[in-house]
C-alpha cells in the first residue's frame, strides 16, 4: 500500500480490538512478551531487593530456612521409618530445596497479579510477565541453596558423575511447570482472594505425595502406575535420581515430566490470558 | 483548528482564539492519530469488596450472584487528527476513565476498534508507583520498562524526571515516605518525560502547588509541539478550555457531543443545571 512518496502511516499502528474467545491475538502478545522480558527481570530483581534478600543475613536465611526444615523432616522420617544416614539426609535436602522452588513459584505467583495493583490498572503490557517474574524470584531464592545441597551430597559420600548434569533438564521442566502453575493461581487469586490462604495446605499435601521424604522406588506397588499422574513425582524424582544417585531415570519419568511441564505451561497461560482483560477492572 | 476543519467544517465556526502553542498539523492523507470506531466496552465486575471462595460458597447456598455487568461505553466513535488536544468532559461515572484506559490499551474494547498511531504515555487516575517499598527511581524504571522502553532510555530519563518533579533526594527513598504532593508530581513528571507521541492525562492537573501547576501547564504546551495528540480528562472546565482545542462530552457511556471545548462546556453546564430529566437529545 505505502509506496515511496507516502510515508508509512501504519508504522507505529497499534490496534485494540475485542479479544477472540476471550484471548488476545497471540502474535502481538508474544512479541510484546519477549520485548518486555527485561521488565519481568527488573520487577523480580527489585522485589528481591525490597525483601532484603541481598544482604548477608537475607541470603543466609534463604539457605537456613529450608535447611532447618530438612532437618525437621529428616528427624521425623528417621523416627517413623528407622531410616537414616547422611545419604538419606542428602536425598531429603535435594528434594526439599527443589520442592521449595516450585512451592515458592506457586505462592509468589499467586499474589503476582493482585500485588501488581496500579501497574496492572494503568499500563498495557502482557500480564503473563507478572507470574514469570514471580518464578524468576523463586529461582533466585533457590540458587543459593544449590551449593549447600552439593556440600551435603559430598558429605554423604555421594557420587560425582556427568549424569548429574542431566538434572538440569528436570530443573528446566520444573521452571516451565512453575510458570504454568504460577499463571494459573495468579489468575485464580484475582477472583478468589483467599486462594493464597488455601495454597499452603495443598502444597503441603503435594510435598508428602512427592518423592521428597521417600525414594521414587518406594512408591507402594498398587500406586506405582498412578505415580506419573503427579507431575512432581517425575520431575523431583528425576532431579534427585540424576543429581544424587547419578543414575539415568527411567524413560517414563522423562516423558511424564516433560508432558506435565508443557501441559501446565499451555493450560496455565491460556487460562491466565483468557482472564487477563478482567484484571484491569477486578483489582 | 486546522486539525478539525478537514473532517468536520462545522466545528471551526465557533472556534476559540486558538491554541497559543506551536502545534503539529496533519500531513495530507494522514490517517487520524487516534481513531475510535464504534467502541463499546462492557465488563463484569464484582460488588464484593474482597471476593473469596468462602463468600462465593455462601452466596451459592443462597443462590445469589455478586457479579455485575457494567456498560461503560456504548458505540462511541471519534477521530483525533495529529495536532489535536482533546478535552474529555462528563459527570462522574460517565466512562471517561474507561475510554482513556481503552485508548491506552489497558482495557480492550468489547466491540469496535481503536487505532492508535504512536507511542502512548498515560497518566491515568491512579498515577505511577505501585510498590511503596521500592524507591521512586525503581518505580520509575519499572514503569518505563513495562511501557517498552529500554533500560538505558529509562535510566537516562530518571534524572530529568526527578529534577522536574522537584523531589530531590527522595527519588532514592521508598515511595511510602512520599507526601501526596510529591507522589503526584512524580507521576506527572514520569508521563511527560517518556517522549510520548500521544499523552493521556486523567485528572492530574491538581498535582502539586500553584507553582508546579504553572510548570506543568508550560511543560504540556511544550509537549504539544513534539507530541501528536493529547487527551485530557478533567473536571476543571477551565483547564479544558485553556489547554484543549477540541472536546467530547460523554454521559453514561454515550458520546453526547464532539465539538469545540467552548460549545461542549456550554452544553454540559447547561445540562448539569437543567438536570438530566429535562434534557433531551433534541436540545443539542
Amino acid at each position: 500500500m505505502a509506496h515511496d512518496t507516502t510515508p508509512d502511516w501504519d508504522a507505529e499502528l497499534q490496534v485494540y480490538e475485542p479479544h477472540k474467545a476471550g484471548l488476545p491475538r497471540f502474535g502481538p502478545y508474544f512479541r510484546d512478551l519477549v520485548d518486555r522480558l527485561p521488565f519481568a527481570a527488573e520487577f523480580s530483581r527489585s522485589g528481591i531487593r525490597a525483601a532484603n534478600t541481598q544482604t548477608v543475613f537475607g541470603q543466609l536465611w534463604l539457605v537456613l530456612n529450608p535447611l532447618l526444615l530438612a532437618c525437621v523432616y529428616y528427624i521425623l522420617v528417621a523416627i517413623l521409618t528407622r531410616r537414616g544416614g547422611m545419604e538419606f539426609l542428602a536425598h531429603i535436602v535435594g528434594g526439599l530445596f527443589v520442592y521449595y522452588f516450585v512451592s515458592n513459584s506457586i505462592s509468589t505467583g499467586a499474589s503476582s497479579v493482585t500485588g501488581g495493583g496500579r501497574l496492572i490498572m494503568n499500563m498495557a503490557f502482557p500480564r503473563l510477565l507478572m507470574p514469570m517474574a514471580a518464578v524468576r524470584t523463586a529461582f533466585f531464592r533457590f540458587l543459593p541453596t544449590v551449593p549447600v545441597y552439593l556440600l551435603i551430597h559430598t558429605l554423604g559420600g555421594g557420587v560425582w558423575s556427568p549424569t548429574m548434569l542431566l538434572g538440569l533438564v528436570f530443573l528446566g521442566m520444573l521452571v516451565v511447570f512453575g510458570i504454568g502453575m504460577a499463571a494459573f493461581v495468579a489468575a485464580l487469586q484475582v477472583y478468589f482472594r483467599d486462594t493464597s490462604s488455601f495454597l499452603p495446605y495443598f502444597l503441603r499435601i503435594w510435598l508428602y505425595l512427592s518423592p521428597v521424604l521417600w525414594y521414587p522406588q518406594d512408591a507402594p506397588e498398587r500406586f506405582a502406575d498412578l505415580m506419573v499422574l503427579n507431575p512432581l513425582y517425575s520431575m523431583i524424582g528425576g532431579w534427585t535420581e540424576t543429581t544424587l544417585q547419578g543414575v539415568v531415570p527411567p524413560v517414563e519419568m522423562w516423558v511424564a515430566g516433560s508432558l506435565w511441564a508443557v501441559v501446565a505451561l499451555v493450560a496455565g497461560s491460556l487460562f491466565f490470558m483468557s482472564r487477563e482483560r478482567d484484571f484491569a477492572v477486578r483489582l | 483548528m486546522i486539525s478539525l476543519s478537514a473532517s468536520d467544517p462545522t466545528t471551526t465556526a465557533g472556534a476559540p482564539a486558538g491554541p497559543r502553542r506551536p502545534q503539529q498539523t496533519p500531513a495530507p492523507g494522514e490517517p487520524p492519530t487516534v481513531s475510535v470506531q464504534d467502541v463499546s466496552i462492557v465488563y463484569r465486575t464484582t460488588f464484593e469488596k474482597v471476593p473469596t471462595f468462602k463468600s462465593a460458597i455462601v452466596r451459592l447456598g443462597r443462590g445469589e450472584r455478586a457479579v455485575r455487568e457494567v456498560d461503560a461505553l456504548q458505540n462511541v466513535s471519534f477521530d483525533v487528527p495529529r495536532g489535536t488536544s482533546l478535552g474529555i468532559i462528563g459527570a462522574n461515572g460517565a466512562g471517561k476513565s474507561t475510554l482513556m484506559r481503552a485508548i491506552a490499551g489497558v482495557l480492550p474494547p468489547t466491540k469496535g476498534r481503536i487505532e492508535v498511531r504512536g507511542k502512548i504515555s498515560a497518566l491515568l487516575a491512579l498515577g505511577v508507583g505501585f510498590n511503596g517499598q521500592l524507591s521512586g527511581r525503581e518505580n520509575v524504571v519499572l514503569g518505563g520498562l513495562a511501557a517498552g522502553l529500554s533500560r538505558e532510555q529509562v535510566e537516562e530519563r530518571a534524572e530529568q524526571i526527578a529534577e522536574f518533579a522537584e523531589i530531590g533526594e527522595f527519588m532514592d527513598l521508598p515511595m511510602r515516605t512520599y507526601s501526596s504532593g510529591m507522589y503526584q508530581r512524580l507521576a506527572f513528571s514520569v508521563s511527560v518525560h517518556m517522549d510520548p507521541d500521544i499523552l493521556l492525562i486523567d485528572e492530574a492537573l491538581s498535582a502539586g502547588d500553584a507553582s508546579f501547576k504553572e510548570k506543568a501547564t508550560a511543560k504540556m504546551d511544550e509537549l504539544m509541539a513534539s507530541a501528536r495528540a493529547m487527551f485530557l480528562v478533567s473536571h476543571s472546565l477551565g483547564s479544558i478550555k485553556s489547554l484543549c482545542d477540541d472536546a467530547i462530552w460523554i454521559h453514561k457511556g454515550k458520546l453526547m457531543m464532539h465539538d469545540t471545548p467552548e460549545r461542549c462546556i456550554a452544553a454540559y453546564t447547561k445540562f448539569l443545571k437543567v438536570g438530566e430529566n429535562a434534557f433531551t437529545f433534541e436540545d443539542l
